[in-house]
């Protein structure tokens, strides 16, 4: 392998990695948040939990 | 807010995976090496798109923060955010395969003597400073206020940034667009045109991705204090 590829190697896993660290770390806090929901609906009672079903977050 | 149609985000992540992958497979099996720096500029691909992408980001956030700031919709506000925060990401890749690029082509991993790089690094060091105004400031319509203005601010230096290496004398940082267009064509042309997209598609689905997180967290912050 040259220095030249090693180096081009090196930017295109420098962009890989911190764009899937990115998305771990979104994909961590979106199930973090889905968790605090549904355990919120819980303590809700089963009322909000209907409201909560009829009317889910919209995705974007 | 009447909802406009969108993407659904399966389709967009469907979308920039396949336009990543042909991006990378064009970028070291189908464009040609480069006469003068040969294989290492092949990072061009990625960088350049990725800047211009930091670009549109950086505008996105700045036209949400306008939209919030004449219809005063909190939503404007969590996008104009949002906008922002992929901008900054895509900043530091900017930064850091432009680093690695100098070094296999000048020696150096920086020049502080060149105008476009610092002037690069001082519209991302605008936007980090954008989360330390943020969140210095409670929760509300005075935090949201004050950050539109920020990002409103800030896109002025957009062009600037964008027109410095036009401007500058002493260059080492190649020029690739002008005003009669890039500076390039065949299959280089193409694998850039591709990765170009890859990188607008993927940064617009991260961004859809971290907004719905966002609009949860909103939700559910709602829904405690309604709790409490």
């Amino acid at each position: 392998m040259t220095t030249a590829e090693k180096y081009v190697t090196a930017a295109y896993c420098v962009v890989f990695a911190v764009v899937l660290a990115y998305v771990l770390i979104i994909a961590l806090k979106l199930t973090r948040l889905e968790r605090e929901v549904d355990a919120l609906a819980g303590r809700a009672g089963p009322e909000a939990e209907e409201e909560a079903r009829r009317e889910p977050a919209p995705v974007g | 807010m009447g909802r406009s149609y969108r993407i659904p985000l399966p389709a967009l992540a469907a979308s920039a995976f396949v336009l990543v992958t042909l991006a990378i497979a064009m970028v070291f099996f189908v464009a040609p090496n480069d006469a003068d720096q040969g294989f290492s500029q092949r990072i061009f691909y990625f960088h350049v798109s990725i800047a211009i992408t930091a670009y549109a980001c950086f505008a996105g956030g700045a036209w949400k923060a306008f939209r919030h700031l004449t219809r005063r919709d909190p939503r404007y506000d969590l996008e104009s955010y949002v906008a922002v925060h992929q901008g900054v990401i895509l900043g530091v890749l900017v930064l850091l395969t432009g680093s690695i690029w100098a070094k296999i082509s000048w020696g150096h991993w920086w020049l502080w003597s060149e105008d476009q790089l610092v002037l690069f690094l001082v519209l991302f060091l605008f936007y980090c400073a954008y989360f330390m105004l943020r969140f210095s400031v409670d929760p509300g319509p005075q935090r949201a206020n004050l950050s539109a203005v920020y990002a409103l601010f800030g896109v002025v230096l957009i062009p600037v940034s964008f027109a410095a290496i036009r401007l500058a004398k002493n260059l080492i940082h190649p020029v690739v667009f002008t005003l009669q267009g890039p500076r390039f064509g065949g299959w280089i042309l193409v694998t850039y045109c591709v990765a170009q997209a890859a990188m607008l598609v993927l940064a617009y689905t991260l961004y859809r991705v971290e907004l719905a997180g966002k609009l949860l967290d909103s939700r559910l912050r709602e829904l405690r204090e309604v709790l409490a």
